[in-house]
C-alpha cells in the first residue's frame, strides 16, 4: 500500500468527520435516516420474509445477486462516524444477524485500535463480537480485544480447545501474573501447580511401571495417565501408589496436603478408600489413631465413623476389621442397624448389653450359631446376675 | 390427526397447517425427486409439524442424516439441506458437497433450508469456502412456535436463555417476536400485553415496533387471546431447580421427554405371553409418545405423583369391568355393541398398562433415600431454613462424587433462596467442588454467577423470606390428592412464575408493587389497538384467555400449576403458554456449561 493510499485509509478510519458527497445533506438528521435505511434493508437482505401477515406467509425471494448488494450497500459508510451510527442502528434493531453483519464489515474496515476503543463503551455489540469471534475460532482476535478490556479473567478461562499438556501449562503460567480477584488467581495457581505436579508424576511412575520394578504397579496396572485429573481423584492416586513416601516428594500425599490445603475430612476419605482398596487395613487404622498427651492412643475421625465403614464395607473389609469400627458408630441406632447388616455379632451383643435389653439379647441368640463364641458370650452375659436388665 | 391440537380453548390446529402449507411450498419450489439432508436436531420439533407422509406426498423418496464424508447414493434430482444457521453445519454441507461427484449423471441439484432464518454469517462462510454457488434454492423456514399441545407451544431453542442472559444476545428474543406476530396474524391481535423483566420488555418493545412497520397486518380477525404475559425466567431462577414432583414433571427428570416423546427402558414393557419362557428381552428403549390425545394421560399427566396411583387402580377396575361386559352381553345386538367398543377398550388397557409400567419406574427413584434426601434439603431451602451455611448433605455428596448437576442444582437452589450466599461459604462450596470435579470447572460457575445463580450476596440482605411470604410461596398444609392450590406441583412450593400469573389475574399487580420490585427487570403494561367492531365483548361467566410467555423456559410442572389454574371454578380464567424451551434443572444446568475440550490423551 502506498503511502498516499496509507494516509488515505488513515483519513477514513479514523476521522471524526462526515465524508463529503455531492448529494450532501448538512445534519445528523439526514445522516441517520440513512443508517437506519439501511439497517432496514440489510435485515430485509439478511431476514427475507414477505410480510404478507393476511396470508401468513414466510416465503423468501431468491437472494442470489442481493448478496453483493449488502457489501455494496455497506460501503457507503465510509467514515468512522458513519460507521458508528450504522452500528448503533443495528443493535437498536435487535436482530443478531444484522448486528453480526455490520459487525464483520467494522472489523475488515476499522483498525483494531479505534474497533476496541468504540465497542468498550457498547456492550450489546461487545458480546456479539467476542460470541462471533468464539465461533469462527478466532482466538488471537479475541485474547487482544479482552486484554485490551482488561477483562482478565475472560483470558485466563478462555482457555483453547485442543491444547495438549505443556502448552496448556504454558498458557495457565501466563495468566498468573494478571490481575484476578483472590479467589480465581489462587484457583488458577492451584490448577497450574497441579498441571506441573501431575506432569512430574506422570513421568515418573511411566517409568517406573515401564521398568518392572515396582510390585504395586505390576499388581495394580494405571488404568489411565493422571494428567488432568482433578485434585481429589490425583490425591486418590497417590495415597494408592505412594502411600509411604515422605513429605518432600511431589506424589506423596502428605505434600498434595499441605500444598493445596486440603481440609483434613476430604484428605481422610480419600486416603481411606486407596487404602481399603488395597486392604492395607493397618493403615485405615493408622489413619484414626492418635496418641493423646498421656500417651494412651484413641481412635477419632472428622467424618462420621458410619462413613469409615460404609466404605471398608464397600471393600469386602473382614468382618474383625469391619466390627473394629462399627464399634465406634456413636449414634446407637445406627449402630446397632450396621453391626446387624454386616453380621458383627460382638458388637451387637455388647451394645445390647451396654443398653440393658434383655428381650432383644434373647432374640439375638437365633441369629448365631449354637455353641459359637458368640453364644457364649450371650449365654455369660445373660447369666451375669449384676447387671440390672430393664426388660 | 391433531386431536391434542384441538384440545384447548384456542385451536393451534390452524397453526401447524400455516407450517405445513408453506413447508409444501418449498418442497414443489424443488421440482422432482427430491432427499433431504438432516440436521438431526430438528428431526424431532419437525416431527410436530409434519410426519414422513406429507412428505412423501412431494416426492421426497430419502432421508439422511447430516455428517461429514460422501452423500449416500440416492437416485434423485434434488438435494435439500435442512439446517439450523450453525458454522459447523456449514462445514459439514461443505464436505458433502465438495465431495460429490460432479461427473455422475444425472446431476443432482441442492438445495438449504434455513430453519428458522437464513443467516448471513453462515452464507458468507458457504461463500468462502466456495460452495454457495452450489445452492438453487437457498430459503429459510420460520419454525417459531411449534405446538406441542392444545395449549403448549415451545419454540426449542435451547441456547435462548444462555444467549439472552450471558451473552446479551437477543436474537432469540427477535424470533419470539416474529412468532408472536405469526400468532396475532392468525388468531388476531392481542389487546392486553403484561411483562416482567428486561427480556419482556424487548419483546414487547420489538412486537410494537413491527406493528407499525408493517401498517398492512391490520386484520379482522376476533382476537381469541385477551392478554399476554411475557416473564423473564430470571424473574423466578428458584422454581427449575427444584424437582418436579408431577407425575409428566417426573418422568422428564428422569428419563427426559424430547418433541413429547420419552424413551423408558424396555424390560417392563416386554409383552407377557404364556408359555414362552424367557425369551429375549427387548433390547431397543421403549419409545412412546406423550400428549392429551391419549385419555389417561390427559388425566394424570400434571396431577403429583402421589395421587397417580389411585387413579390408575380405579381405571383397572373400570377396564376389567368393561371386559367383564362380554359374559352379560346376549342378544346379538348387545354382542355387536360391545365388540364395536372393543377398540377403543383395547387402547384403554394398553394406555393403562404403559402407564403403570411408567408409574412403577417412578416409583423405584422416588422411594429411594437419596431421592428422599435430596428432596428434603430442597425443601429445607425453599422454606427458608439454613440457607446461609455449608450444608452436609451436599458436602457428603460431593465428597461421595454425585453427578455434577445434582450439587449445582443444590448449591444454586440455597444460593437463590438466600438471595447470594455468604462469601465464605461460596468459596467453600466452590473449592470443594473444583478439587473434586476440576479446575476446569471453572468457567461453569462464572457462568452460574453471571446467570445471577450462584453468587455472593451483595447489600447483605436477603429478599427471599420477604418475597416467599408476600407471595405465599411456602404452603405447609399441601394436599396432594385433591389440591386446592398450585403449590401441589412441588408439594408445598408454589412456582413463583406461577403465582405472579395467579395475581395478575386476580386481583392485578399493583397489590405486590413492593415485592415486584425486589425481582429483577422492569414490570410494564401496554395497549395494542384493536380495529373498530373487533372489540372483545366477553359473555358472562366467559373466561378471558391468558397466553403465558416464558422467556428462557418453562417446566412442566409450572404447565401443571397454569392448567390447574384454568380449571379452577370462578377462576376467571384460562391459560395457554408458550416458551423458548421446555426445561427442568438438569437440562438448563446443562446449558449453562461451557463445554470441556476432549482430554490431549
Amino acid at each position: 500500500m502506498s503511502r498516499a493510499r496509507a494516509d488515505e485509509e488513515e483519513y477514513w478510519h479514523s476521522s471524526k468527520f462526515r465524508a463529503f458527497t455531492f448529494d450532501d445533506e448538512d445534519d445528523e438528521l439526514s445522516q441517520l435516516k440513512e443508517s437506519k435505511r439501511a439497517v432496514n434493508s440489510l435485515r430485509d437482505i439478511v431476514d427475507d420474509d414477505d410480510d404478507d401477515l393476511e396470508r401468513v406467509s414466510w416465503s423468501g425471494e431468491p437472494v442470489g445477486s442481493k448478496c453483493r448488494c449488502t457489501v455494496c450497500s455497506l460501503e457507503r459508510f465510509r467514515s468512522l462516524q458513519d460507521k458508528l451510527v450504522l452500528l448503533d442502528e443495528a443493535v437498536a434493531g435487535h436482530d443478531g444477524n444484522v448486528i453480526t453483519a455490520v459487525l464483520i464489515f467494522l472489523k475488515r474496515t476499522l483498525r483494531r485500535e479505534i474497533l476496541f476503543r468504540e465497542l468498550e463503551v457498547r456492550q450489546v455489540a461487545l458480546c456479539h463480537l467476542i460470541h462471533f469471534l468464539r465461533e469462527t475460532g478466532e482466538q488471537k482476535f479475541l485474547l487482544d480485544l479482552l486484554r485490551f478490556l482488561d477483562r482478565t479473567e475472560e483470558v485466563a478461562v478462555s482457555i483453547p480447545r485442543s491444547l495438549n499438556v505443556e502448552k496448556r501449562r504454558e498458557f495457565l503460567k501466563s495468566c498468573i501474573g494478571l490481575p484476578f480477584s483472590a479467589e480465581d488467581t489462587s484457583h488458577i495457581q492451584d490448577h497450574y501447580t497441579l498441571l506441573e505436579r501431575q506432569i512430574i508424576i506422570e513421568a515418573n511412575d511411566r517409568h517406573l511401571e515401564m521398568a518392572g520394578q515396582s510390585e504395586l504397579f505390576r499388581k495394580y496396572p494405571r488404568k489411565a495417565s493422571i494428567l488432568n485429573m482433578p485434585l481429589v481423584t490425583t490425591l486418590f492416586y497417590s495415597c494408592f501408589y505412594h502411600y509411604t513416601e515422605a513429605e518432600g516428594t511431589f506424589s506423596s500425599p502428605s505434600n498434595l496436603k499441605k500444598t493445596f490445603k486440603i481440609p483434613d475430612k476430604q484428605y481422610v476419605l480419600t486416603a481411606l478408600a486407596a487404602r481399603a482398596k488395597l486392604r492395607a487395613w493397618g493403615d485405615v487404622d493408622a489413619l484414626f489413631t492418635t496418641k493423646n498427651w498421656l500417651g494412651y492412643t484413641k481412635k477419632k475421625a472428622p467424618i462420621g465413623f458410619h462413613r469409615v465403614v460404609e466404605i471398608l464395607q464397600r471393600n469386602s473389609a473382614p468382618v474383625q476389621v469391619l466390627q473394629e469400627y462399627v464399634r465406634l458408630v456413636e449414634d446407637v441406632e445406627t449402630r446397632l442397624s450396621l453391626a446387624t447388616k454386616y453380621k458383627c455379632h460382638d458388637v451387637v451383643i455388647e451394645t445390647y448389653r451396654d443398653l440393658k435389653d434383655r428381650i432383644q439379647l434373647i432374640a439375638y441368640k437365633s441369629k448365631v450359631e449354637r455353641g459359637s463364641a458368640e453364644d457364649e458370650k450371650i449365654n455369660s452375659i445373660l447369666n451375669n446376675m449384676q447387671i440390672r436388665w430393664k426388660n | 390427526m391433531a386431536a391434542h391440537l384441538s384440545s384447548g380453548r384456542v385451536n393451534l390446529t390452524a397453526l401447524r397447517e400455516a407450517g405445513r402449507r408453506e413447508l409444501r411450498e418449498f418442497l414443489d419450489k424443488c421440482a422432482g425427486s427430491k432427499a433431504i439432508v438432516w440436521d438431526e436436531y430438528l428431526t424431532g420439533p419437525f416431527g410436530l409439524i409434519a410426519q414422513y407422509s406429507l412428505l412423501k406426498e412431494h416426492e421426497v423418496e430419502k432421508m439422511f442424516t447430516l455428517k461429514p464424508g460422501r452423500l449416500p447414493p440416492a437416485d434423485v434430482k434434488n438435494i435439500i439441506f435442512f439446517v439450523r444457521p450453525k458454522l459447523e453445519l456449514m462445514d459439514i454441507i461443505t464436505d458433502n458437497v465438495l465431495r460429490e461427484d460432479r461427473g455422475r449423471s444425472p446431476q443432482r441439484d441442492f438445495h438449504i433450508l434455513f430453519v428458522p432464518r437464513r443467516s448471513l454469517l453462515c452464507e458468507q462462510w458457504l461463500k468462502e469456502q466456495g460452495v454457495l454457488g452450489s445452492f438453487i434454492h437457498r430459503e429459510q423456514y420460520s419454525l417459531d412456535l411449534i405446538p406441542f399441545d392444545g395449549d403448549l407451544l415451545s419454540m426449542e431453542s435451547e441456547s435462548a436463555f444462555k444467549e439472552c442472559y450471558l451473552e446479551s444476545d437477543q436474537t432469540s428474543l427477535y424470533h419470539a417476536a416474529k412468532g408472536l406476530m405469526t400468532l396475532q396474524a392468525l388468531y388476531g391481535t392481542i389487546p392486553q400485553i403484561f411483562g416482567k423483566g428486561d427480556c419482556a420488555r424487548h419483546v414487547a418493545n420489538m412486537m410494537i415496533r413491527m406493528k407499525r412497520e408493517f401498517p398492512g397486518s391490520q386484520n379482522s380477525i376476533f382476537p381469541v387471546f385477551d392478554t399476554l404475559l411475557l416473564l423473564d425466567r430470571n424473574v423466578d431462577l428458584l422454581t427449575p431447580l427444584a424437582t418436579q414432583l408431577t407425575y409428566e414433571g417426573l418422568i422428564d427428570e428422569i428419563y427426559g421427554i424430547q418433541n413429547t416423546y420419552v424413551k423408558l427402558p424396555p424390560e417392563k414393557f416386554a409383552p407377557k405371553k404364556q408359555g414362552e419362557g424367557g425369551k429375549d428381552l427387548p433390547t431397543e428403549p421403549k419409545k412412546l409418545q406423550l400428549n392429551s390425545a391419549e385419555e389417561l394421560y390427559a388425566e394424570i399427566r400434571d396431577k403429583n405423583f402421589n395421587a397417580v396411583g389411585s387413579v390408575l387402580s380405579k381405571k383397572a377396575k373400570i377396564i376389567s369391568a368393561a371386559f367383564e361386559e362380554r359374559h352379560h352381553a346376549k342378544t346379538v345386538g348387545e354382542i355387536k355393541q360391545f365388540v364395536s367398543q372393543l377398540p377403543h377398550m383395547q387402547a384403554a388397557r394398553s394406555s393403562l398398562a404403559n402407564h403403570t409400567s411408567i408409574a412403577e419406574l417412578i416409583k423405584d427413584i422416588t422411594t429411594s433415600e437419596d431421592f428422599f434426601d435430596n428432596l428434603t434439603v430442597e425443601q429445607e431451602f425453599m422454606s427458608g431454613i439454613d440457607t446461609d451455611k455449608v450444608n452436609n448433605y451436599i458436602e457428603d455428596c460431593i465428597a461421595q462424587k454425585h453427578p455434577l448437576i445434582k450439587i449445582l442444582r443444590l448449591v444454586c437452589l440455597q444460593s437463590v433462596c438466600n438471595s447470594g450466599l455468604k462469601q465464605k461459604v461460596l468459596d467453600h462450596y466452590k473449592r470443594e467442588i473444583l478439587q473434586t470435579y476440576g479446575y476446569e470447572h471453572i468457567l461453569t460457575l462464572n457462568n452460574l454467577e453471571k446467570a445471577g445463580l450462584l453468587k455472593p450476596q451483595t447489600g447483605g440482605r436477603n429478599n427471599y423470606p420477604t418475597i416467599r411470604k408476600t407471595l405465599r410461596l411456602w404452603m405447609d398444609d399441601v394436599n396432594e390428592q385433591n389440591p386446592n392450590d398450585i403449590s401441589y406441583v412441588y408439594s408445598g412450593y408454589a412456582p413463583l412464575s406461577v403465582r405472579l400469573a395467579q395475581l395478575l389475574a386476580r386481583p392485578g399487580w399493583r397489590s405486590i408493587e413492593e415485592v415486584l420490585k425486589m425481582l429483577p427487570g422492569p414490570h410494564f403494561e401496554e395497549r395494542q389497538q384493536l380495529p373498530t367492531g373487533l372489540q372483545k365483548k366477553r359473555q358472562h361467566g366467559e373466561n378471558r384467555v391468558t397466553l403465558v410467555f416464558f422467556l428462557g423456559g418453562v417446566t412442566y410442572a409450572e404447565i401443571a400449576a397454569l392448567r390447574f389454574l384454568s380449571q379452577m371454578e370462578d377462576g376467571g380464567t384460562e391459560y395457554v403458554i408458550a416458551t423458548t424451551k421446555l426445561i427442568n434443572g438438569t437440562t438448563w444446568i446443562k446449558s449453562l456449561m461451557e463445554k470441556l475440550e476432549p482430554a490431549p490423551f
